[in-house]
């Protein structure tokens, strides 16, 4: 089971992707790039895990305790970010789309031209 | 294309995908056997160079500064972007904020949960935002908290209360604020002939007080000032082109 969290990783971006592949309604399409993102966080996480550390957080315990590395931690937190910015400038390319087209399924959206 | 065939090149290509991923896992040290070099030298040093015992937010704010002043700059520009996206085309006018009268009332139970938790969310977010040196929290997370608080009073149904606690110009003020603050103590820092973004603040006590981690909690504020800016605006747009809006 060690490579277990590797395999969790693989099957939500292959969740998402598979979402993106089939979505019919561009916001649908959005979230799906959400879950495929997450996969990162997982994937940061279980890098940087160390059997028995503890969250690297130093306030009440010895600054010598084993912890898990920081370093991913940290680019989690950049990751989430700039999914939260890429998400909401998505966002407003679907609004856009609606208005001018009048849906939101990808499918029918080539049909007409800008 | 059809959905079909697009299911077809979708396996083919997760086939390939997969092959590739199992490949690269396979080269790891499997899980919980992260061998460094980077975490342990920091994990090592952080809290003894920096007084900050989240040392996530002093690898965030202080090793990786230079950095994180990009990521900044990402979600300036991705606000900046969305508003110039969402601007009132040609064929658009607003209409007035007070003319909303048809939409359906928010019920009570949505409205007074909402109102009741706007204090305590600006509570929680201004103490993440003001803690990045000691706890798990920092600018990023107090920033969308606070930004969550005016969200509340949005939902709450709203939206004039909304608008006039954050008008636009005031929003732009504080997003440049909390961007240009990050990247002006940084030049601190080199007008005092320190590398950029070096840590010249007094450094404080271990176990990390407010005051601790010497730059670590005043980037985190302005950082926390531009996340709650550009969070609210880019509500706030949405918000727009749901109630005001209308094709002319």
């Amino acid at each position: 089971m060690e490579y277990f969290p590797f395999v969790v990783v693989a099957w939500i971006l292959a969740v998402g992707l598979h979402g993106i592949v089939t979505s019919r309604d561009l916001i649908h399409t959005i979230i799906c790039l959400v879950v495929v993102q997450s996969s990162t966080y997982v994937l940061l996480l279980g890098v940087g895990y160390v059997t028995g550390g503890v969250a690297p957080y130093f306030y009440d315990i010895s600054a010598r305790t084993k912890a898990v590395d920081p370093v991913v931690q940290a680019l989690s937190l950049t990751d989430i970010v700039v999914e939260a910015a890429v998400t909401a400038l998505l966002l407003s390319f679907a609004v856009q789309a609606h208005k001018r087209f009048g849906t939101l399924d990808p499918h029918k959206l080539v049909e007409f031209r800008g | 294309m059809s959905p079909r065939q697009r299911l077809v090149l979708f396996t083919v290509a997760m086939a390939g995908l997969a092959a590739c991923f199992a490949w690269a896992v396979a080269g790891l040290p499997g899980f919980g056997n992260y061998p460094g070099p980077y975490g342990p030298v920091i994990l090592h040093d952080a809290v003894g160079q920096t007084h900050a015992t989240g040392v996530v937010s002093a690898v965030n704010f202080e090793y990786r500064g230079f950095d994180t002043v990009g990521e900044e700059f990402i979600l300036f520009a991705a606000a900046a972007g969305l508003s110039v996206v969402l601007r009132r085309l040609r064929d658009e006018r607003e209409s007035r904020p007070v003319d909303n009268s048809n939409r359906l009332p928010v019920p009570d139970s949505v409205r007074v949960p909402a109102l009741i938790f706007t204090g305590p969310t600006v509570l929680i977010g201004w103490w993440l935002a003001s803690h990045a040196q000691t706890n798990p929290s920092g600018g990023f997370q107090g920033g969308i908290m606070l930004a969550s608080a005016l969200i509340l009073i949005y939902l709450a149904g709203e939206f004039i209360a909304f608008r006039r606690l954050s008008p636009v110009a005031l929003l732009d003020a504080v997003e440049a604020v909390g961007a240009g603050g990050f990247a002006v103590i940084g030049l601190i820092a080199l007008a005092m002939g320190l590398p950029y973004l070096d840590n010249f603040v007094p450094l404080g006590t271990i176990p990390g007080a407010v005051s601790s981690g010497g730059t670590i909690p005043l980037i985190s504020f302005f950082v926390g000032l531009e996340v709650a800016a550009a969070f609210v605006a880019i509500i706030g747009e949405f918000g727009e082109q749901t109630l005001l809006v209308r094709r002319s």
